[in-house]
């Protein structure tokens, strides 16, 4: 079993090449397809833009070529994991992506173990006393969350906990001076990380919520709670053992599916708290006009969108027997 | 002999969109120690019903147990409170399910399933547990029970998903076992085998066993008495010798016929006319009437009740009971 | 009783799709003649700038002094517009791919569904900013954008859809009489296989709705047009002393999806209702 999953993973990642191309292949056409080029916004920048001027920068970056050309030597740089440069920031992009890219993991990973778990059991809870006034609290707070805007309920937050509260940070991760011991600078970051994992995750919550429970009715109606009940078992154990495992397998399957949906929602409520992760450069990007940023950023997002798959994908996988990854 | 299960006045009722069913309507009948006694009927007779009431399964809503009272061991199973109702199901009285793909839990080892019930009611440590599956799965044929036990229920065939549930049910020594339609999913060389396991059992540990099915067959096979069900009633009730041999309600002997229609050949099958009532439009009178050859105009007015025609031999009809009109 | 009769009388009976379709009503209502009853310009100044609400202007004047009300109103027609044009354009689109997909399987099929699966594997909102940003925000681009990033979900179930119906027998029957492939498609399962691409395109006006107000928060919305998202964006920085300049915009957002969800499940149980006993 443990070499199917091997070859399972390996066979994944493999499949990581022709989409990382495809995409590579796509921004490439974009940038080309974009009115102006580098040249143009380099000139600009620089106060120069005269044709001349424009025209020799075009020489430089390589922009009279043929495209054929181009696209192969951007194929290239892309194998030796050369994202090109932000125009405007003099760095490579890479060393940019990489260097926000924990930030918005750490953000992303709480907010869905908070939705997670929070979703698992709100709708556990809900299903075994459905009809119940609790059933309909929850039902009817999951509707209302799932259709509020999530950058706007980070900045109600934020007016509410941090404005007239004041219990909590508004922006930043981490406030200067504030960790001497990393136990203190982890606190630190903690405390800046609640609103905006809660804000990222209450969207979450309100999906998985409303799945779960569901899921849990559903998984109510088979013939084996029935006969779990006829061995004497109490509807505790039922609910949490029996039903659950069952319940979460769609609930899982989704999770996958929403992985890029949660990076793009990341680029807002970053936005939003002043998170320093991916999302909070795509935003300085765009003030910025940054394009190569901004496809940079677009195709490492979606290779975490892929290996975030293959995560749930095993996951689901030591949830559900049945599945066999041949 | 002693009695382990009576059924008194029971009546099931659910409630449904389109008005009140009435599932089971005034039942009674007992089991005694090491009896096999068998509830016939087509489906939509209540029969099913009957099984999840003794067990107090019947989901509320839509269902009610709406009257009479379930006896097992001087106890009303109707009136226990929660926590002793759960120290009956499984260790005092067992059920077996129809199908048993759909009675597992897909996503636990079949001996997990098995060690819960060990567990629980017996409170066994881990390693007795263990070692208590393998017994029982030997004990209802299972080969290989030690690799058996790590397997999911996707990885069994169904007569072996049946013994399963066999050996679940019997883990715990119950008194009394339910048997809903034990067979009806299984392939008929496997029918076989199934009920010779839960013969053998039976006696091996001194069971009663209430066996639930629309197959004649295996009635004549297995029990000792049996209890015709039409239309949530008990129309006729005796040993299984004389009801086989001397039917009385029309009804049984409708089914009966249909029934020796497999043994001969080339034999046209003698169906009962027409289809069980539906549960919102019940005719007026006895509930067969309708379909029945030998139907009085009494009785479409009245309904018969049940009269004991002979010694232990009750009968919901005019006609058995002898009126011409 | 006709499939329509059945439709409608589910759909009645269900407060919450009738509650929300009333408030998606008025809504509609508001955007439409709002802008003409109350003709103030948006961007406009029309007094001092941070008046709370309830004051001269119903709900008080923005950073700049701008109309609040008016942008209320002004905004609604921008976000349902953008949010049914995009949505009608993804549908039209991921239906007819899913159909060929569908239908006709094999190389178009594979063609058509590796697409789709390249497209659900770019996080959506990003690529989206993308090729805003790229080919400049105006509200033509921001509802391609959006369509762009939406036809997928509509595709996939729509191939689903045919690929369930192609092998039914009403399907056989009429090829085996002949019947031109697209006639097939378009006049004997297309009917069949709408109600679940209904429920899902009302789902996704409100997603394209969140969306554009993302999209305008972040300043890539049509500098021309004034929209909700760009009311709550532009109200950012003065949280503080105003935040009912960022709520009210939101608030109205908030009514605004909650209302065509709601909707949007009212058609979902209406057209597939589940037996809810055994």
């Amino acid at each position: 079993m443990r070499n199917t999953t091997v070859a399972f993973v390996v066979r994944r990642l493999l499949q990581l090449v022709p989409v990382v191309l495809a995409i590579a292949a796509m921004n490439f056409l974009l940038i080309k397809m974009a009115p102006g080029d580098a040249a143009d916004i380099l000139a600009g920048q620089m106060g120069h833009a005269t044709l001349e001027f424009t025209q020799q920068l075009r020489r430089e970056f390589g922009l009279d070529l043929p495209l054929i050309e181009q696209f192969l030597i951007y194929m290239g740089r892309l194998l030796t994991l050369d994202l090109g440069v932000s125009f405007l920031q003099q760095q490579p992009v890479l060393d940019l992506i990489l260097d926000r890219l924990p930030a918005t993991l750490v953000l992303m990973v709480t907010a869905i173990s908070l939705a997670g778990v929070l979703g698992v059991g709100l709708g556990v809870a809900a299903a075994r006393r459905q009809g119940s006034w609790i059933d309909n609290l929850v039902s009817v707070s999951a509707l209302i969350i799932y259709a509020t805007p999530a950058f706007w309920l980070g900045l109600m937050l934020i007016v509410l906990f941090s404005i007239k509260l004041d219990l909590l940070p508004s922006g930043g991760m981490m406030q200067i001076g504030a960790g001497k011991t990393s136990l203190a600078y982890a606190l630190d970051v903690a405390r800046h990380l609640i609103l905006p994992a809660a804000t990222l995750g209450l969207f979450y919550v309100a999906i998985y919520t409303r799945l779960m429970r569901a899921a849990m009715l559903e998984v109510y109606g088979l013939d084996f709670i029935t006969a779990a009940r006829a061995k004497g078992l109490s509807e505790g154990v039922i609910a949490w053992t029996h039903a659950l495992r069952n319940a979460l397998l769609p609930v899982v399957t989704l999770a996958g599916v929403q992985i890029g949906h949660l990076l793009g929602g990341s680029v807002l409520v970053e936005t939003v708290f002043g998170w320093p992760g991916l999302g909070r450069l795509v935003f300085d990007a765009l003030l910025q006009r940054d394009l190569n940023l901004l496809l940079g950023i677009l195709l490492v997002s979606s290779v975490v969108v892929v290996i975030a798959n293959l995560i749930v994908d095993l996951l689901y996988g030591l949830l559900d027997p049945r599945i066999v990854h041949k | 002999m002693s009695v382990v299960l009576l059924v008194e006045g029971l009546s099931v009722h659910f409630r449904t969109t389109l008005g009140v069913v009435k599932a089971v309507d005034g039942l009674s009948f007992a089991i005694g120690e090491g009896e096999t006694v068998a509830i016939v009927g087509e489906s939509g007779s209540g029969k099913s019903t009957v099984a999840l009431a003794a067990l107090r399964l019947i989901p509320d809503p839509p269902g009610k147990v709406a009257g009479g009272r379930i006896l097992f061991d001087g106890q009303d199973i109707l009136t226990l409170p929660d926590a002793a109702i759960r120290a009956v199901r499984g260790r005092r009285i067992a059920m077996i399910f129809q199908d048993p793909m759909m009675a597992l839990n897909p996503v636990y080892t079949v001996g997990r399933q098995i060690g819960e019930v060990l567990r629980l009611h017996l409170g066994l440590s881990k390693r007795e547990v263990m070692a208590e599956v393998v017994e029982l799965l030997r004990l209802v044929g299972v080969p290989a029970p030690e690799d058996r036990a790590r397997q999911y229920p996707h990885n069994l065939s169904g007569g072996m998903r049946q013994r399963v549930m066999i050996a679940m049910a019997l883990a715990c020594r119950p008194k009394l076992l339910i048997a809903d339609e034990p067979t009806t999913a299984l392939d008929v060389t496997v029918q076989a085998q199934v009920l010779d396991l839960i013969q053998s059992l039976k006696d091996k540990l001194g069971m009663a066993v209430l066996l639930i099915t629309h197959d004649l067959g295996i009635v004549a096979e297995t029990a000792h008495r049996v209890i015709v069900m039409y239309a949530g009633r008990k129309v006729e009730e005796g040993s299984v010798a004389r009801i086989f041999k001397d039917p009385r309600h029309p009804y049984t002997q409708g089914l009966l016929e249909a029934a020796k229609w497999e043994e001969t050949e080339g034999a046209l099958l003698r169906e009962i006319p027409g289809v069980v009532p539906s549960p919102f439009d019940m005719p007026k009178g006895c509930s067969f009437a309708p379909r029945c050859f030998a139907a009085l105009p009494r009785c479409q007015q009245e309904a018969p009740a049940l009269q004991e025609i002979a010694p232990q031999r009750p009968v919901a009809c005019f006609v058995a009971q002898g009126m011409r009109t | 009783m006709s499939f329509l009769r059945a439709f409608w009388l589910r759909f009645r009976n269900n407060r919450a799709a009738v509650g929300g379709a009333a408030v998606l009503a008025l809504v509609v209502l508001l955007a439409l003649i709002g802008p003409f009853i109350y003709p103030t310009d948006p961007f406009d100044m029309v007094g001092r700038p941070f008046m709370a609400p309830f004051g001269r202007y119903p709900l008080g004047t923005d950073v700049a002094g701008r109309d609040i009300l008016a942008g209320i109103l002004h905004g609604g027609r921008v976000s349902l517009l953008i949010g049914v044009m995009a949505t009608l354009a993804a549908t039209v689109v991921g239906v007819t791919v899913g159909a060929l997909a569908g239908y006709y399987g094999g190389r178009i099929d594979d063609v058509l569904m590796r697409s789709t699966e390249f497209f659900l594997t770019i996080p959506s909102f990003v690529l989206a900013v993308v090729l805003v940003a790229i080919f400049s925000p105006t509200v033509v681009n921001i509802t391609i954008a959006i369509a762009v990033v939406s036809w997928p979900s509509v595709a996939r179930l729509a191939r689903g859809e045919f690929i369930t119906h192609r092998d039914r027998d009403y399907v056989l029957g009429c090829r085996a009489i002949g019947m031109p492939d697209w006639e097939i498609i378009v006049l004997q399962i297309l009917p069949n296989a709408l109600p679940p691409v209904i429920v899902v395109a009302s789902l996704m006006v409100a997603t394209a709705i969140l969306t554009e107000s993302g999209l305008s928060f972040l300043g890539l919305g049509d500098p021309n047009v004034v929209s909700w998202g760009y009311m709550i964006g532009v109200a950012r920085t003065v949280l503080r002393v105003a935040w009912w300049m960022a709520a009210i915009p939101g608030a109205m957002i908030l009514l605004t999806v909650l209302a065509i969800n709601l909707v949007g499940e009212g058609l979902n149980d209406a057209l597939n209702p589940r037996l809810k006993q055994r």
